[in-house]
């Protein structure tokens, strides 16, 4: 019984319920590791019985890419939930993947650091690494690819294999960490990651004003250009139809003048020490969808989300918005959508008849890395683009 | 079977640029690491995507080894060309082929040297951050491999966070394009630094930066390198993060005097270069705090404008050619330590200096605990360059010792191959080879470079002995 041989491994393993589904497809068993051993171990015992499994943090996006083909195991990472090493004095950090961003930036903190990635705090490292979520200030500091310095991953076999390290400068073999970040569980468990990190800024504002759409281009490549220096700049349209709110970020020492410049630039706008309450949310709706783009053809996004009957958050700085429907998200209307948008993903849809991800050209090379990471098809099989 | 090979390709190339005379070949039998050399078997001058994708077919038909070539300034015998394989030089194609300001970013060919990028759009107000110190002659497809930083690389980053797409053509001789935009597998993250053996990037696309509103460049002397590494602790633990922060030792700023005059404050036991860019009223109150953390210096040199700035850099950015003002021969080393390690590495640094009899000067990027020792050593007197390797590799042991890397800019290469299982597990080794083997099945990529002698992709893990029986036989090369 592959149970018994699960429990042989000494891990703590339970019967699945319905709330433990992913996407709709229900495992068997729950299975809660608590060390990069145990993990290493469960994934072994996987592998021997052909077990497929699907890894999970904080569960904030588990319902993002295709319901799996198969789930025999939920693992869950949530028991690897220690910083293991904050080097204050190096900027750098190394963490268990369980630990969620809230816990991670409340013990940097301490220190006056933080990790310069605006994710949910009950998301955890792992699921933050593994859907690569950017958030607004992606424009200024580089997303979670660009902060990480070293990992630990655990492969389908149970393998443990680390690259990178835990200094920011270092070209030493591949960097797996890039290969992981936004793999979507498809090629292996990441259990441990090192980042580098930033000192809390000294002084933070926003500059938040109501910006006519037609103005929007325009507006969002000054701010960009501006040598007053924006950690970030991010749009809001809660209604398709509605008006735009346009909100910047700017951060450091001098926050308040270098701000009333930003305002200048926007042509108004109030300067407010806190963020705007949508800031950094990433829509919860049940289908959600990214966009990538670059910055000049923006009119064209927004032209095609307000037809479309999309709602939308996110930077147009960063060319990276999140759209989710008003009214109906069908096949066709997500097809239209892609058509005028150019780089489009549903992260997030119920319909199995919606093309996720469109064409890429790297696909081929993106199979060949899947098949020769997990050639049993045991991790997360089938919840990647091209049926990875 | 280098003739009929040498006829297949000058059916993509016209003759002339594919080279087999003796002489000309040896202009190419090594890069900037000159003491592995290797006469290439043929060499190739494509000017095209499609060109290199053809030559690279003909490799995999012939099955034999390619090496891709920037300018050849990189310093661990990255572009080692193979005496049985080809060498894909890419400097000729050096064409701008876009400029897109509104996008911030720019397209360029392979060949293209770092610094015509910047100089094709400052008068815009922008510029490419990343800047290896080789930075005008080095080209960009050479930095993509070697996933190259610089001294500004401490605020700023390295190539791999300002490239936004590559075409590559592939180990098989396909072309594509690995994008950022794109969902999937971050290709284009892993591609970048793998130095040459996943395939050759033949069109890039760089991310422009817009110029900093004001830099503030300092040049602070101390009487004691323990006192300027103090002040490098100080400023970040004070929470600033300066564009550059740089330190000499008084032997490497011996050097540096000798070989181009550069009047840093004499006496200085160390000198820290300390350079603030940004927005006025944020560089003018680091500047401040600045000032207060180097109390302990003798003196203080600050540079507002580009001609006092470069008067600042001028010491340091000569320093490793300097060096040849005082010693006959030398090596460069590149490692590195986390930052709060430095005075304890530095310390057994000078301990393995004077237990060898080896002079070892000093030239570093503390900000980031980049270490560039110098190992100065005469090649005329005997057993002295064997004491000098001997002093370079337990400097790259200290590094690891402290948890840092065996290098930070230059790469592995051929140079530091044989160094990769200290640092790296088997098991680590193995699953970057299973990167390798999705794009490169036969191996014919740049190979011998990175990885101490790798398993053959489809081979079991386990036991390895002996040469394998493919390569005995001369079926397949181990790489």
């Amino acid at each position: 019984m592959p149970r018994e041989q699960l429990e042989k491994t000494g891990v703590t393993v339970r019967d699945a319920g319905p709330g433990d589904a992913v996407s709709g497809v229900r495992p068997s068993w729950v299975v809660l590791p608590e060390t990069v051993e145990e993990v290493s171990s469960v994934l072994r015992a996987c592998a021997e019985h052909d077990l497929a499994v699907v890894p999970v943090g904080g569960g904030t996006k588990l319902h993002w890419g295709r319901p799996p083909e198969r789930c025999d195991v939920l693992l869950d990472l949530c028991c690897l939930n220690e910083v293991l090493e904050h080097a204050a004095g190096d900027l750098v950090v190394r963490t268990q993947a369980g630990v969620t961003m809230g816990a991670l930036a409340a013990a940097l903190a301490e220190k006056g650091q933080e990790l310069a990635l605006d994710t949910a705090p009950d998301a955890t490292v792992g699921g933050t690494l593994a859907t690569a979520t950017a958030g607004p200030r992606a424009f200024r500091y580089g997303t979670a690819r660009d902060l990480l310095i070293g990992i630990t991953v655990v492969l389908a076999d149970g393998t443990v294999a680390r690259s990178g390290g835990k200094v920011v400068k270092n070209v030493a073999g591949y960097d797996l960490g890039k290969l992981f970040t936004g793999s979507y569980g498809t090629l292996g468990v990441i259990a441990e990651a090192t980042f580098r990190l930033h000192p809390l800024p000294a002084d933070s504002r926003w500059v938040v004003a109501e910006v006519e759409p037609s103005r929007l281009r325009e507006v969002a490549a000054a701010l960009a250009a501006s040598q007053a220096e924006p950690s970030a700049v991010e749009v809001d349209r809660p209604d398709p139809e509605g008006p735009v709110t346009l909100a910047v970020l700017v951060e450091g020492t001098a926050a308040e003048p270098r701000a009333l410049v930003l305002r200048e630039i926007i042509g108004a706008g109030e300067v407010a020490g806190e963020p705007p309450s949508w800031w950094g949310v990433i829509p919860q709706d049940e289908v959600l969808v990214e966009v990538r783009f670059l910055p000049s053809v923006l009119d064209g996004v927004l032209d095609a989300a307000r037809e479309a009957g999309f709602r939308l958050r996110g930077s147009p700085v960063s060319g990276r918005l999140h759209l989710t429907p008003a009214g109906d998200a069908g096949a066709e209307t997500l097809a239209r959508l892609r058509e005028r948008t150019g780089r489009m993903t549903v992260l997030a849809t119920q319909r199995e008849d919606v093309d996720r991800w469109g064409e890429v050209s790297a696909l081929p090379l993106m199979r060949r890395v899947k098949e020769r990471f997990d050639p049993g098809r045991t991790l997360s099989p089938g919840r990647f683009l091209g049926g990875i | 079977m280098l003739d009929t090979l040498t006829a297949a390709l000058r059916s993509v190339l016209p003759a002339d640029e594919v080279i087999t005379d003796p002489v000309r070949l040896r202009t190419y039998e090594c890069d900037g690491l000159t003491y592995h050399r290797a006469t290439p078997g043929v060499v190739v001058l494509p000017e095209t995507a499609e060109q290199i994708a053809r030559i690279v077919r003909i490799c995999n038909d012939f099955g034999v080894p390619f090496v891709a070539r920037g300018s050849g300034t990189g310093l661990s015998g990255g572009a080692l060309p193979r005496e049985d394989g080809v060498l894909i030089v890419t400097s000729k194609m050096r064409r701008i082929l876009e400029i897109d300001l509104p996008n911030r970013r720019a397209v360029v060919e392979p060949g293209v040297t770092n610094l015509a990028i910047t100089e094709a759009v400052l008068h815009e107000g922008y510029y490419y951050a990343p800047d290896p110190s080789s930075q005008q002659i080095c080209s960009i497809g050479g930095n993509v491999a070697e996933n190259s930083g610089g001294a500004h690389c401490l605020k700023h980053g390295f190539t791999v966070n300002h490239v936004e797409a590559c075409e590559i053509v592939t180990p098989d001789g396909d072309l594509v394009t690995l994008d950022a935009l794109d969902p999937g597998y971050d290709l284009l993250g892993a591609f970048i630094g793998s130095e040459g053996t996943l395939g050759i990037a033949t069109r890039i696309t760089v991310r422009l930066s817009r110029v900093p509103e004001t830099v503030t460049t300092v040049l602070a002397a101390f009487e004691s390198l323990e006192e300027g590494g103090e002040a490098v602790s100080a400023i970040i633990g004070a929470g600033i993060v300066p564009a550059a922060i740089e330190m000499m030792d008084a032997l490497s700023i011996e050097a540096a005097e000798a070989a181009v005059a550069c009047c840093y404050p004499e006496g200085a036991g160390a000198v820290l270069i300390v350079e603030l860019d940004g927005p006025g009223a944020e560089v003018a109150r680091q500047f401040a705090q600045l000032q207060e953390i180097c109390s302990k210096a003798f003196e203080l040199r600050v540079a507002d404008d580009p001609a006092e700035r470069a008067a600042i850099w001028k010491g340091r950015k000569s320093a490793f050619a300097a060096v040849g003002r005082i010693s006959p021969a030398y090596i460069v080393q590149d490692g590195v330590v986390p930052r709060t390690s430095l005075p304890r590495v530095l310390a057994a640094i000078d301990g393995l200096s004077r237990q060898h009899g080896i002079r070892v000067a000093n030239v570093f990027h503390a900000g980031d605990g980049n270490l560039h020792p110098l190992v100065l050593f005469d090649d005329a007197e005997p057993g002295a360059g064997e004491r000098a390797e001997m002093v370079s590799g337990a400097i790259l042991d200290l590094c690891i010792e402290h948890g840092g890397s065996i290098t930070g800019e230059h790469g592995v290469g051929v140079d530091k191959a044989r160094y990769m299982p200290k640092m790296f597990s088997d098991d680590d080794l193995d699953t970057m080879q299973l990167l390798r083997c999705a794009f490169d099945p036969k191996g014919l990529s740049n190979p011998g470079k990175v990885f101490p002698t790798p398993r053959l992709c489809g081979e079991v893990p386990g036991v390895r002995k002996g040469v394998h029986p493919l390569v005995e036989s001369g079926k397949a090369e181990q790489f």
